[in-house]
């Protein structure tokens, strides 16, 4: 076979593609492969393919489809956090003429993968999966508007974090850091493929959030319980919905943006080249015009997540609801109106950067609210510590010092000092790790008994908690001083040896995380095998306030027999409160969508085409597009999506509650 | 201080750290160069982040000690504690808690405004120290000097026309007819005005001690103005990831007497040797950690040359082919958007890269794995001009016969490093 | 109905339900509407972003020809009048499917699509002339741009062709049943879309690059 046909059947991929050279990654590959040929052997041992394929992969419950978005993001946190670690150890080592022991091509791709995988794959499936688990519960739904949707969304997701897994193995992924700015990542000054990794991921992954999005906003909107007028709402589903207004008014201009930066790598076109006229800048701006508002995205829910914990556990209602609500709907707006302020040093006029600064400031206003009515929620309580309201609370400390350096970064001659330096890279940390990931620890731990009918385990989730605040203060105090020294971000290896011990800090803080997400697996391992004695039959194991505490633990598929009523904000303490009786006749059967593979189907077809663009071979992306259009079209022709759940069944599975309850003596 | 330099001359055990570092945590506070800058620009804005701060802490304080307060006040144990599990609103403490972030922010943003405009980079200088006006005829502090006043006045400003290349920065004194590759140097208490562009990627031009950082962008010309008001060696770099030599891209910045200003003059004038076209293009490509180079000669319109993307013979310049663009100039970067980067008309898009689309299968390439170490000690740019794999920035690589990767599917860095 | 008795501010008592007893099945895509819209919306954006790209870079001619240069504003009026019409044929088909007339309807949906081929075979045609004539997507900034939006559209008025005949398969199998009216409901939203955004394309391009 001569060169050309091998190229026309494999495109650019040759065995050159394979990191055999590189001990680290090859080390790693045999682990991941060993590691899932053990997973597949023992799936196939036990017979768990089919009722996988069956009760998983093909479901429409949003429940399951929400925990796998979690199961997903857990996974994708310990590839992101070995590039933390990485990145890390070779700051820490990095002196005295050292250059550490990652080459250029290797840390670059480190720290880009880290940024892309923390936010993209990291932050929004668990956003994206909590959201799903919890929005229909809490307004009295049994599923989302579009269950198909919601899966062929995960499985997108999905489809998107395996292509950056592959960029491990199979070439490489960009050098270029997290938003891939123009001309870097053009095809002049970044070649190969790295870069189209980059952009297929986020393409194909950002189909699904898009799509997601566009769900839970019809599914607030539509499908509340009897009685929940909007402002009856929990504010975690009003963060959500404003959370996923903003995913749907700002994910289109990053397909747009990348689709740009794509037809410049593909075709030749010119919008952000130095050349023929492209403009470079407008890169920066559109894709911080989705930047901003990602932000928020991730931000939102925990904000709702935390408004729902500090009320429950401190025995109250949630102080100044509606002022909470009106501030979450200001942060929506705002975030639109803040973009530039990623990029004061790019040498607009002073109005223009004190406009965008301002703006920025005013963000903390509503913000700053939010602070005040949880600690308002807080006076006059009955705060009980359980690990939610602990991670509360860290929150609070954590994120307010957050807020503060964020607000700092806004006053535009402050940041011409600060800007891309340590500084900034603590800041966002400090807020992203001490306002969403928090506040994502806090909600595992809140609805899990909810998902799985057994609460967590404390002691291990006491030591994780204590590792991640202690952990993260020693990583990033130190990165704020560093920052203060003039330190950039995205250095390989440093000429002041003064700076060592301040990195060596840092990589402790890390090691400190690290423990702390390995307690926070131990949690989840011991919780299961200690399952019987932590159950909850209840139902409701935190005496919590909003619908989806009225159900089971788990709740069964069809989330209500009989949908709630609602009457009040906190719409079960008030049922709670008024002696609501839960009716145990008269049960109907259930209308209920049905599970369906398309999803599946659909985002394996859409793996195969971005790994074809990847790698040039034309003939397989362009069978895969057809395969794409093929399945969707197939798909239409099935007009069977639905079933009924039989009465028998419905019937069963109450009377069972009902058992379970007299138990409890409730 | 001393502490922390005999410290870091030696070899320092992993036993010695442990008792070393609260003493160099305490004493490398001197170290924290934003916070103690030597420029003037650098001193009001390092001011402006404490008086930000000061005012962000009227209220961050508080709400960390009532968070605290009230988790320890009304924990469940706690019976003695009021509770009131139905109290969820109060007129008067929305009003407070809106209203006194929304003064404190209402101060920043004026605080913001004044101060955004004062030390905007593009400004001339209103002042050389906090106390000494830059005009012998006392332009009152703070107002905005004329252009035409500097002109034609005693503080007429130091230019310095500055390229970030890649990964190094070549600094060309106009007044002076030299240059220099990643050494800086300026008067003490003379204005020094920065003209700023760059080669191929975007990178920003950072002197703490001197003045914050701005962008320097190919095709486009930013501005910085600033003074050193303190003689001494200060770092300098580029603190916009760039590829592969980024971590190598600094120089340094000496403030030095007017008397050493000129001796440096002198011997950058005896050292070096000229810099036109030829020896810019071969200047320009790839390199990493390049040492101090002079030049006593630069051909006149060399900072032009390379903002409009013309150095290289028979590039038609981006002024010359505005077919309907709009003027490039030293306006604002960001207000001259539309046009300012106008491209190079047809010779150049002959050596263009080609979209991958567009490719025939044996110009694919190799999308090789190329983590092993690269021979970075070496310089690592092609000769060939023009070479594809001079413009590739994810990757130093070694000379190899003067063939790019795409073209040599089989070689790879040689591993000595 | 599981009533209790309860006690509000004014002491009196009446009963309150918390449970939907007799709940009646919510019709299927209940809110396909609204869903749809919203990603009509989202779309919106995709285009306001490729304006916005045109509106920074359409100037930018790099030595290349101008909009004066290269549009016939003849041959695009031509085209607009055939989407126009398409928008049209597919009312009158909207209408034909109120009254349940499926085969006058079914009509109508073929004159939508003629008129839709026809459009984007004058869009091919212009497309072609322009980069034989070496203004292609490359030349420059103004056109990678230009070919962006216009082309963008093109692709979505592709789309909908082949959801257009999709549907038509659907309908003859099916009949006009609920889903299928959504369908064409959904359908025609995006093909009125389409031409809300070429309208836009027209005005924006074509005649204020001509007139410029």
């Amino acid at each position: 076979m001569n060169d050309t046909l091998l190229k026309t059947i494999f495109g650019r991929l040759t065995l050159e593609s394979l990191p055999l050279h590189e001990p680290i990654v090859v080390a790693t590959f045999a682990m991941v492969a060993i590691g899932g040929a053990g997973l597949v052997a023992a799936l196939t041992y036990f017979k768990v393919w089919g009722y996988l394929w069956n009760q998983w992969f093909t479901s429409v419950d949003h429940k399951k489809i929400g925990i796998m978005y979690i199961i997903l993001a857990i996974v994708m946190l310990l590839r992101g956090f070995s590039d933390a670690i990485m990145m890390r150890a070779q700051q820490a080592m990095a002196f005295n003429g050292s250059e550490g022991y990652l080459t250029a091509h290797h840390y670059d791709q480190v720290f880009t993968a880290h940024g892309v995988i923390m936010i993209f794959f990291v932050a929004m499936p668990l956003v994206t999966g909590l959201m799903n688990y919890v929005v229909p519960l809490q307004i009295g739904a049994r599923d989302v508007s579009f269950p198909f949707l919601n899966n062929f969304s995960f499985w997108m997701t999905a489809a998107g974090a395996v292509i950056v897994m592959m960029s491990l193995f199979i070439g490489e992924f960009a050098r270029t850091g997290w938003l891939a700015m123009p001309p870097l990542s053009g095809l002049a000054y970044s070649p190969d493929v790295g870069v189209d990794y980059y952009i297929w991921a986020l393409q194909i992954a950002g189909i699904g959030t898009l799509l997601s999005g566009v769900n839970l906003v019809a599914t607030i909107v539509k499908m509340r319980a009897p009685g929940m007028t909007m402002m009856k709402m929990p504010i975690f589903t009003w963060t959500s919905l404003c959370t996923n207004i903003l995913i749907v008014a700002a994910f289109p201009v990053l397909t747009a943006v990348l689709a740009m930066l794509s037809l410049d790598r593909y075709i030749g076109t010119a919008f952000f080249t130095n050349d023929s006229g492209g403009n470079p800048m407008m890169y920066v701006n559109l894709i911080w015009i989705w930047g901003h508002p990602e932000v928020y995205i991730l931000v939102l829910p925990a904000f709702g997540i935390f408004s729902e914990v500090t009320s429950t556990f401190s025995g109250k209602r949630l102080f100044g609801y509606s002022s909470m609500v009106y501030a979450t709907l200001v942060i929506t707006i705002l975030a639109y109106l803040v973009w530039l302020h990623h990029f004061f040093t790019m040498g607009s006029g002073a109005s223009v950067n004190s406009f965008f600064g301002i703006t920025t400031m005013i963000i903390s206003i509503p913000t700053g609210a939010k602070i005040f009515n949880w600690l308002f929620t807080m006076y006059k309580g009955r705060i009980r510590f359980e690990l939610p309201m602990m991670w509360t609370i860290a929150f609070m400390v954590t994120f307010t010092i957050g807020g503060m350096t964020g607000v700092l970064l806004a006053v535009p001659p402050a940041d011409f000092v600060l800007h891309n330096s340590l500084f900034l890279v603590a800041h966002f940390h400090n807020v992203i790790i001490g306002g969403t990931l928090f506040g994502m620890f806090a909600g595992i731990n809140y609805w899990f008994p909810k998902a799985f009918g057994f609460k967590l385990n404390e002691t291990w989730g006491k030591i994780s908690f204590w590792c991640w605040v202690v952990g993260f203060y020693f990583a990033f105090m130190p990165l704020y001083v560093l920052g203060l020294m003039g330190v950039t971000r995205r250095m390989r290896y440093f000429d002041d040896p003064n700076l060592q011990i301040w990195f060596v800090i840092a990589a402790f803080g890390a090691a400190l995380i690290a423990a702390g997400i390995g307690a926070f697996l131990m949690q989840i391992f011991v919780s299961i095998r200690n399952r019987e004695k932590l159950a909850d039959l209840t139902g409701d194991p935190w005496n919590g306030r909003t619908l989806e505490w009225a159900t089971s633990s788990p709740p069964p598929e069809y989330n209500f027999a009989f949908t709630p009523i609602v009457h009040d904000l906190d719409a079960w303490y008030d049922m709670k409160e008024r002696k609501a009786v839960r009716p145990v006749s008269g049960f109907k059967s259930i209308h209920m969508p049905s599970g369906t593979g398309t999803g599946v189907v659909l985002a394996g077809l859409s793996v195969a085409f971005g790994f074809a663009m990847i790698w040039y071979v034309w003939w397989l992306a362009g069978l895969a597009l057809a395969g794409i259009f093929g399945t969707t079209i197939f798909h239409t022709f099935n007009y069977k999506r639905d079933y009924h759940i039989p009465v028998e069944d419905v019937i069963a599975s109450e009377d069972a509650r009902t058992r379970q309850l007299a138990i409890q003596g409730a | 201080m001393t502490v922390v330099t005999q410290l870091s001359r030696t070899k320092i055990s992993a036993r010695k750290w442990l008792v070393a570092m609260p003493l160099a945590l305490l004493t490398s506070g001197c170290d924290w160069v934003v916070m103690s800058p030597a420029g003037d620009i650098a001193v009001q804005q390092r001011d402006l982040v404490l008086i930000a701060t000061g005012l962000m802490l009227l209220i961050i304080v508080p709400v960390i000690f009532l968070t605290l307060f009230f988790a320890f006040r009304y924990r469940q144990a706690n019976t003695a504690a009021k509770y009131e599990p139905n109290w969820d609103h109060s007129v008067g403490l929305e009003l407070l808690i809106w209203g006194v972030p929304l003064l404190i922010i209402i101060a920043l943003g004026a605080l913001t405004w004044t101060s955004t405009h004062l030390l905007d980079p593009y400004r001339p200088l209103g002042r050389i120290k906090p106390d000494t006006p830059t005009l012998a005829n006392n332009v009152p502090v703070g107002n905005l000097v004329d252009k035409q006043q500097l002109a034609n006045g005693v503080g007429k400003p130091l230019e310095v026309q500055v390229v970030a290349l890649d990964w190094k920065w070549l600094f060309i004194y106009p007044e002076y007819g030299i240059a220099t590759v990643n050494e800086l140097a300026a008067p003490v208490d003379r204005p020094i005005r920065f003209q700023m562009t760059s080669s191929s990627v975007m990178n920003a031009f950072y002197i703490p001690a001197l003045a914050g950082m701005i962008y320097t962008m190919p095709g486009m010309q930013t501005t910085l103005n600033a003074v050193i008001n303190k003689p001494g060696n200060y770092e300098g770099f580029s603190s916009n990831y760039s590829g592969a030599g980024f971590s190598g891209m600094r120089f340094r910045f000496h403030g030095v007497s007017d008397a050493g200003f000129d001796a440096w003059i002198n011997q950058v004038k005896q050292r070096g040797g000229g810099l036109n076209r030829a020896s810019y293009l071969q200047l320009e490509k790839p390199s990493e950690k390049v040492p101090v180079r002079y030049y006593n000669a630069v051909a006149p319109d060399m900072f032009k040359l390379v903002v409009e993307q013309c150095v290289q013979p028979g590039k038609v310049c981006m002024s010359q082919m505005m077919h309907g663009g709009k003027g490039g100039g030293d306006s604002h970067a960001g207000m001259a958007m539309p046009g300012v980067n106008g491209g190079k008309g047809p010779q150049a898009s002959s050596e263009r890269v080609e979209g991958a689309l567009l490719k025939d299968a044996d110009e694919k390439g190799s999308g090789q794995h190329w983590t092993a170490p690269a021979d970075i000690k070496q310089d690592g740019a092609n000769n060939a001009p023009g070479s594809v794999s001079n413009r590739n920035h994810t990757m130093l690589m070694p000379k190899k016969n003067g063939l790019s990767p795409s073209t040599m599917p089989g070689t790879r860095p040689v591993a000595n490093g | 109905m599981s009533a209790i008795p309860m006690k509000d501010g004014l002491n009196e008592t009446k009963p309150v339900s918390f449970y939907d007893l007799d709940e009646h099945e919510h019709p299927d895509g209940g809110s396909t509407m609204l869903g749809f819209w919203m990603y009509l919306m989202s779309d919106c954006l995709i285009f306001a972003v490729l304006f916005a790209a045109y509106a920074v870079l359409g100037n930018s001619y790099a030595g290349g020809p101008s909009p004066k240069e290269i549009f016939e504003l003849p041959l695009v009026a031509v085209n607009t009048a055939m989407l126009l019409f398409s928008s049209i044929t597919y009312g009158f088909a909207m209408l034909s499917m109120e009254e349940g007339r499926q085969r006058v309807m079914q009509m109508w949906l073929v004159f939508t699509g003629l008129f839709g081929l026809a459009f984007l075979s004058i869009e091919m045609y212009e497309f072609a002339t322009l980069i034989h004539e070496g203004a292609g997507p490359t030349r420059s900034a103004f056109l990678s741009s230009f070919f962006t939006l216009v082309g963008t559209h093109g692709l979505h008025v592709t789309m909908g062709l082949i959801w257009l005949v999709t549907l038509m398969v659907q309908v003859q199998k099916h009949g006009l049943i609920a889903a299928n009216k959504r369908r064409l409901m959904c359908l025609s939203m995006f093909w009125h879309f389409l031409d809300v955004i070429w309208i836009g394309v027209f005005t924006f391009v074509y005649l204020m690059g001509t007139l410029r």
